[in-house]
């Protein structure tokens, strides 16, 4: 038998340079992407969700809505790929939990390791996670008879905006996922914060037929300014106001919530 | 800062003092534990152990004291100790998620090993803890024993100095639990230094070199396995006779013998006296035959932790106040 453990003590290094860190980031984000892959509810929820709003809000809600299912699809799936994705980002928050709950976060921190790559690592890992959904709305969505009628380019540039905004929506639910005492808490927390945000916008109905009092919160709903965006880049229409307040707002958002998580985080540590 | 093996104590803390709210979990602790030996940190649920480790592992702060492991500071070193240590935790803390393999090659890549030799490190490590066949699967669908297994390997990857292990039988069978222990040794011939928390006295005593017991936060005694039980009192020896109506005649015929006061338990019919010296046993063997008294149970045990508790504090090992600590603890 080989010895499992040298017998000289090594002297350690002093410490972890920015791309050890990254490299430590890497091997995390290939975890967060393995257990994509290996976990079946994950994956079929991921696929499936996207699948499910696409089916219900068209031929549901289509014809009563707008008066056709295709026009309805025209409308609504700008509107789907924020939802899809904006709910997507709860399982950051949820993952998390389950890492500390489970005391695999432990596990890292005693390692010699960045102290920011687990987070680091779960971010960007979800990022893939955001694009798989993506993916599968707008591909679907064709399949049912979307389609994208301005440039590819402007088209790419909606799939952009919608992760940049998935990138800091997850940092509300990283918080929440650190915050939260199980992963079922997670949900019930982020629901209730989405809920009013994603329904309390223009993404699935025009603004104009709701109360005056509701057409405010609406007027300054990010989610509002995030689709309407996204009806631009995909479908054609104003582009640049919507745009660059979505941008504003994930900044803030990102601004205010990123370093919150990232100091309960060090906290916790 | 070189590490200087042969003076430098492998673990070394000096008045650790930890608070979660109104609960004092750790009340000045001390201790150290010698380079390529095992310290055995015993004490009941919710005495401090886990808190202990978790501060000796950098992963909890402490609200006052110091220290180090192999000379580095947890606090202001905390970077070099995680270099030289290893940590299996209470609860396993395997990636249900991920195969035994990939929990494994997960970690060797987070120490900086090139991909291959990450997956080298992992096959050996799963053949010497015998999970070669289950490699494939995902940890979820592991035994308890497999996990603490694949958990105890996940701590080895990086080849540390000095290796935490956080009661690492608790909740196994009794033949996983002696596996574990086979291990321990393993890794002790090999030069590590472990810290070992336990409830079981009888673990402790097989194991460690040096033992601390702790109990609400405080060291209330440290010596060698033997030192601890000498001040237990030693071995025990108890009888229960078939019939329960020749106890009391039991009970005089052993305190008789034994010259010491005997402890009897009419309900479980059942009496016990300490043993001081080697004959008792065949003596009280030979009278109570010679009397006729037929046994259900004759036999010899060295004190439970509950006793050697008892002897050293006074009080149960299990009240109240020990409760609401562990309950504390565990948040």
């Amino acid at each position: 038998m080989t010895a499992i453990a040298a017998p000289a003590v090594p002297v350690p290094a002093r410490r972890l340079g920015l791309r050890g860190g990254l490299r430590n980031t890497f091997t995390l984000t290939w975890r967060s992407v393995l257990k994509i892959r290996t976990n079946m509810e994950d994956l079929l929820g991921l696929l499936l969700q996207p699948i499910m709003y696409l089916l219900l809000f068209t031929y549901v809600f289509g014809g009563a809505l707008a008066g056709g299912t295709h026009k309805y699809l025209q409308f609504s799936l700008p509107g789907i790929l924020v939802l899809s994705v904006v709910f997507a980002t709860l399982g950051t928050g949820m993952m998390l939990n389950q890492d500390i709950t489970t005391g695999v976060f432990d596990r890292f921190r005693s390692l010699p390791i960045a102290r920011w790559a687990p987070l680091a690592g779960a971010v960007l890992g979800d990022m893939i996670r955001y694009m798989t959904s993506v993916a599968v709305t707008l591909g679907f969505g064709m399949i049912l008879g979307f389609r994208i009628t301005a440039s590819p380019l402007s088209a790419a540039a909606g799939c952009l905006l919608v992760l940049v905004f998935a990138l800091a929506m997850c940092w509300f639910s990283a918080l929440i996922g650190l915050l939260a005492k199980s992963p079922q808490g997670v949900q019930w927390f982020g629901f209730l914060v989405m809920f009013p945000l994603v329904f309390g916008s223009n993404l699935l109905v025009s603004t104009a037929t709701m109360p005056g009092w509701l057409q405010a919160f609406v007027k300054v709903n990010p989610m509002t300014y995030l689709t309407e965006a996204e009806r631009g880049l995909l479908t054609g229409g104003p582009v640049a106001t919507p745009a660059v307040r979505s941008l504003l707002w994930a900044l803030g958002i990102f601004v205010v919530f990123a370093p919150l998580a990232v100091r309960v985080y060090r906290r916790k540590t | 800062m070189r590490y200087d093996a042969t003076s430098a104590p492998a673990i070394e803390a000096t008045g650790l003092v930890k608070r979660f709210g109104k609960t004092t979990a750790l009340a000045g602790v001390d201790l150290v534990a010698r380079p390529g030996r095992v310290l055995g940190v015993l004490g009941p649920n919710g005495a401090g152990k886990t808190t202990a480790v978790r501060i000796l592992a950098t992963l909890l702060r402490p609200d006052g004291g110091r220290a180090s492991v192999c000379g580095y500071d947890v606090l202001r070193n905390a970077y070099q100790v995680r270099q030289l240590i290893g940590l299996t935790g209470q609860y396993a803390s395997v990636d249900d998620g991920l195969s035994g393999t990939n929990n494994l090659i997960m970690i060797g890549r987070l120490l900086g090993l090139p991909r291959a030799q990450a997956r080298i490190r992992a096959a050996e490590l799963l053949a010497r803890f015998e999970l070669s066949e289950a490699a494939g699967r995902t940890a979820k669908t592991y035994s308890g024993g497999m996990r603490r297994r694949l958990d105890l390997a996940a701590s080895l990857v990086g080849r540390p100095r000095v290796l935490f292990l956080d009661e690492p039988t608790t909740g196994l069978d009794p033949n996983s639990r002696s596996d574990v222990w086979l291990m321990i040794r393993g890794l002790v011939a090999d030069g590590v230094t472990v810290l070992l928390t336990t409830q079981y006295l009888d673990e402790a005593d097989q194991l460690a070199h040096d033992i601390v017991v702790i109990d609400r936060g405080r060291v209330i005694a440290t010596g060698t396995p033997d030192e601890l039980k000498t001040r237990a009192g030693g071995q025990v020896l108890l009888v229960a006779p078939s019939d329960p109506a020749r106890l009391p005649e039991a009970a005089a015929l052993l305190e008789a013998l034994a010259g010491a006061e005997v402890s009897t338990d009419a309900e479980a019919g059942t009496v016990s006296a300490p043993v001081t010296d080697k004959t008792l046993f065949p003596r009280v063997a030979r009278e109570l035959d010679d009397r006729g008294i037929e046994l259900a149970e004759f036999t010899l045990r060295k004190p439970s932790l509950d006793e050697v508790f008892f002897a050293i504090t006074g009080h149960r090992s299990d009240d109240e106040d020990t409760k609401t600590r562990e309950l504390e603890e565990t948040r």
